[in-house]
């Protein structure tokens, strides 16, 4: 192939490195009125009375909004498809404030420094009350995070606002207990992971502005366009004919900004004052008052014989989605849909969860999106398994492991049709020298240097439900434009969905413009996230451009004189074969543009009827310092089967980013509330993801499978590669001390502790 | 306060705020490059050089800068070019938004120590953050850059 599977430069990428002004922050209006938002020091509490009057005498102040100014309709920030998962819980402001940071009033004005002053100035009194802190607790709980009337949910997700329940839901095959008593071993174990920050460098942020027929045009930092749209929609309670949303370069997302996190707020703003503003979060903001990763508590309990065969696996998933429920009902169900799969030939798996409301700040959508919780509990457990077994944990997984052509009854029943697990397995095993290296060596310095193994899966794109949409057009000098609503935050598909293009219509790469994304001009795409873009709006771009070379060659022909049945298209020219007579592309385009009853241009929609898993193993050396706990990680190998790369150099840094991204989760990134619900890491002084010292060397490969269903064989590569590090990292750590860490990140100060403890 | 520098090769003067920080400064004058990530001090995103000196601008007050030069990646564009093509092509730049005070830094080093090892080149980068491409790419990217300087025969590369 000449541009699929080609490691091509991205459209962007000259942009970016010379640090042009792509960004919002970049392109938002000079004269934008600033935004800011007074945010609640309380976790729950009543407001009982508000004062603005000195605030809004401060000169440069435009508008102050508090809860008795916005409309009184509840609604979701997350982005989803209609109807949304997610419980309309929300208001813009609401007098019942449910975590340290919820807002409370939104501030505008000319100058940082008037609207920083205004904040401050600003007399609430609140009606403190107690919250729930503690998720363990919430189900059932007395105090209720939403006891209001108008909290509604528009599907059946065991959503119950009275009992504090986002969502909860049963499912199970064979007789789990049965099966389990009839097993020589069952291993169990509960392991707790925290509501990680995507911390993408860009904070949230959008501007907004009324154009010259009065409609809301909002440019925002953000991964779904379209349910921007529907969102403010809803929140302002205004048609969605008056909003549109496009969306610049993103600095970075990672599920981040698949919630609206900040749109409202200065959307609220311009409607009313008809002035342009913008809104950036402070770094500050982004750690209090976002959409983290969902804090879980996971158990895992597997039943096996004594020769390794695994029998059963039961999961039970306690989700905290904190004050509000973004994503709550659909984050929890992959984290024991994308575990218990990896393994064939269960007679029995059940999986079980709750998601509850608390007085923390809510959850949303971060790679892997519960499966990365799920990944880290189940492969953990399976790690265990093997020590209890004296058996090595690859040979478990080589014997339990899933296999092309296996069926998942755990993962909707879809078949595995295309899996190259086996060969991930076998090629990490060989780059990392596992045989020699497993489990450790004693290094006679008071360090440890062992290894550890964990494999993941992830979907692509949402079965039934996801749609990737693509419009292509021929211009003159036979070149085209493909239009497309998918959001490119860095990972590159308005090169990759290009390269698609290019292969599919036989042109120059540079013969592809693409642009994206504006709800106005753009197909209708979900967005860019659940793995879906290389999937389903690559699909979308396939047909498309099939579409368009038969119109082309249909438009040749008929220059020609011939039927389209005599005529080819080699990109260049429409030609027929029999009489050698042909006409060029350009002229064809040039033709289009007088006299012509049909567009040159074609838009397809895509969807599937299943989400084929891509695949992972990453293995890890590390060197513990069993004197002081600290871990040093000396190699880490990441094998992928995300079928055929569409860019492999952009599905490598994928791979080494998600891999970084994981570490960061399994070693250095914490998530600690006072007892009052303050969240105390809330800058990058507490809050420690990864610099390049911390994150050892890392090395990827990857090993294609060929999905039929997919873009040239292509399935999808983002979320997979951020689940492995957690449970690897805490099964070298046992490796190395005997230690189990069952609750991230894992710390030095947990591996000192309990070597201490071990010795008394 | 009235100050007077040089910004990326011209003179400039203005009336700043006592405390106006110069990130904030340089984007109000064009130099949209200069990125802020956090507000402590760690991200590396706002990088610029302060007689030719990397600092970074979110924590340098605007008026220190009086009768000194400042150059953003504005005022580097074909160094910017040059190197970055080499991180590009790795399809280490993904979002881009770090990029920017990495580059800078990255020139700078090169200027102080035109023959790194792997180890001076992530101790010398480690204070640049980057979310999305775990390092390893913009390691190769470096390397790459430095053979093809090397291969070029030029020791000292990137001058001022």
């Amino acid at each position: 192939m000449q541009y699929v599977n080609q490691p091509v430069m991205k459209k962007d990428a000259m942009a970016l490195v010379t640090g042009q002004p792509v960004f919002m922050d970049d392109l938002a209006p000079a004269d934008c009125l600033i935004v800011k938002l007074l945010r609640s020091p309380h976790a729950n509490a009543m407001i009982e009375e508000i004062r603005t009057d000195a605030a809004m005498r401060i000169p440069g102040i435009e508008a102050i909004y508090t809860w008795k100014d916005v409309p009184q309709q509840r609604f979701t920030l997350a982005g989803q498809t209609y109807p949304e998962p997610s419980p309309y819980d929300r208001l813009i402001l609401d007098r019942h404030v449910r975590f340290v940071g919820d807002p409370v009033a939104i501030v505008a004005g000319t100058t940082e420094k008037a609207v920083d002053r205004a904040l401050k100035i600003i007399k609430v009194k609140y009606q403190v009350l107690e919250p729930v802190l503690d998720f363990h607790t919430a189900k059932d709980n007395p105090v209720l995070v939403h006891p209001e009337e108008s909290w509604k949910s528009l599907c059946p997700v065991g959503a119950d606002n009275k009992r504090n329940l986002c969502a909860a839901d049963f499912s199970e095959e064979g007789d789990l207990d049965s099966v389990l008593s009839d097993c020589d071993l069952v291993v169990e174990g509960t392991y707790h992971t925290k509501a990680n920050q995507q911390a993408m460098m860009e904070t949230f942020r959008t501007c907004c502005y009324l154009d010259t027929y009065g409609r809301l045009n909002i440019l925002s930092s953000t991964q779904i366009i379209f349910h921007v749209r529907r969102i403010v929609s809803n929140a302002l309670g205004i048609p969605k004919s008056k909003i549109r949303v496009s969306k610049p370069r993103i600095g970075g997302g990672f599920g981040a900004k698949q919630t609206a996190v900040c749109e409202i707020y200065p959307a609220f703003v311009t409607w009313m004052t008809k002035k342009p503003s913008k809104i950036i979060f402070s770094r500050e903001e982004s750690q209090i008052a976002s959409s983290p990763r969902h804090e879980m508590e996971v158990k895992v309990r597997i039943g096996a014989m004594n020769d390794g065969k695994i029998r059963a696996i039961d999961v039970y998933t306690l989700s905290n989605t904190g004050a509000y429920g973004e994503h709550g009902p659909t984050t929890v169900g992959l984290s024991g849909h994308k575990s218990i799969s990896l393994y064939r030939n269960l007679e029995a798996y059940r999986f079980a969860y709750d998601v509850v409301y608390t007085n923390e700040m809510s959850a949303g959508a971060y790679r892997g999106y519960g499966a990365t919780q799920g990944l880290f509990a189940v492969e953990t457990t399976v790690n265990k398994l093997a020590a209890r077994l004296h058996m090595d944990p690859v040979k478990l997984r080589e014997q339990n492991m899933v296999r092309e052509g296996d069926e998942m009854p755990s993962y909707y029943h879809e078949t595995a049709t295309s899996c190259a697990l086996d060969r991930c397995l076998s090629r990490a095993k060989e780059m990392i020298g596992w045989d020699e290296k497993f489990p450790c060596r004693d290094m006679g310095n008071g360090k440890v240097r062992s290894v550890g193994v964990a494999m993941s899966m992830q979907g692509s794109g949402i079965s039934g439900v996801d749609v990737g949409s693509a419009t292509i057009k021929l211009n003159d000098d036979g070149i085209y434009t493909l239009m497309i609503g998918a959001a490119d935050m860095g990972t590159g598909c308005d090169t990759t969905l290009a390269q698609v293009a290019a292969e599919c219509l036989d042109c120059s790469l540079d013969d592809i413009t693409v642009f994206s994304a504006d709800t106005d001009l753009s197909p209708y795409d979900s967005g860019s996230y659940a793995s879906s873009t290389a999937y389903i709006t690559g699909g979308a771009v396939v047909k498309a451009c099939e579409k368009l070379r038969e119109k082309i060659t249909q438009k040749g022909a008929e220059l020609l004189g011939y039927s389209a049945s005599d005529a080819e298209f080699d990109g260049k020219e429409v030609f027929c074969n029999a009489t050698g007579a042909s006409v060029s592309l350009t002229d064809i385009a040039i033709r289009s543009m007088a006299g012509n009853h049909e567009a040159l241009q074609v838009t397809e929609a895509n969807s599937s009827p299943t989400s084929p898993p891509p695949f992972m193993v990453g293995m890890v050396e590390i060197e513990l310092d069993k004197e002081t706990g600290s871990i040093d990680i000396l190699d880490y190998v990441g094998v992928v089967d995300c079928g055929t790369p569409l860019n492999p150099n952009l599905a490598r840094v994928q791979t080494e980013g998600g891999i970084a991204q994981g570490i960061g989760m399994a070693l250095y990134e914490d998530i600690q509330y006072t007892p009052k619900g303050q969240l105390m890491n809330n800058s990058f002084m507490q809050y420690k993801i990864p610099s390049r010292m911390d994150v050892g060397r890392i090395r990827v490969e990857l090993e294609s499978s060929y999905e039929q269903s997919g873009p040239f064989g292509a399935k999808s590569i983002g979320e997979v590669v951020i689940n492995t590090p957690s449970p690897a990292l805490v099964h070298a750590v046992a490796n190395a001390t005997g230690l189990w860490i069952d609750e991230l990140p894992i710390t030095a100060e947990k591996i000192a502790m309990g070597l201490l403890e071990h010795e008394n | 306060m009235m100050i007077k520098l040089n910004l990326n090769g011209k003179p400039v003067t203005a009336d700043v705020a006592e405390d106006s920080l110069l990130i904030d400064f340089l984007r109000d004058h064009g130099c949209y490059s200069v990125k802020r990530g956090c507000e402590t001090s760690n991200c590396g995103l706002c990088t610029v050089f302060l007689d030719g000196k990397p600092v970074l601008s979110c924590s340098l007050l605007t008026v220190r800068t009086d009768g000194k030069s400042v150059q953003t990646l504005e005022g580097l564009q074909e160094e910017a070019a040059e190197f970055g093509a080499f991180i590009a092509r790795q399809g280490a730049e993904q979002c881009g938004f770090c990029n920017p005070g990495m580059i800078m830094n990255a020139i700078a080093m090169f200027r102080e120590n035109p023959d790194p090892t792997d180890e001076e080149i992530m101790e010398y980068l480690a204070g640049n953050l980057c979310r999305c491409s775990g390092y390893e790419g913009q390691l190769r990217g470096i390397r790459a850059f430095l053979d093809y300087k090397k291969s070029k025969g030029e020791t000292s590369v990137c001058n001022m």
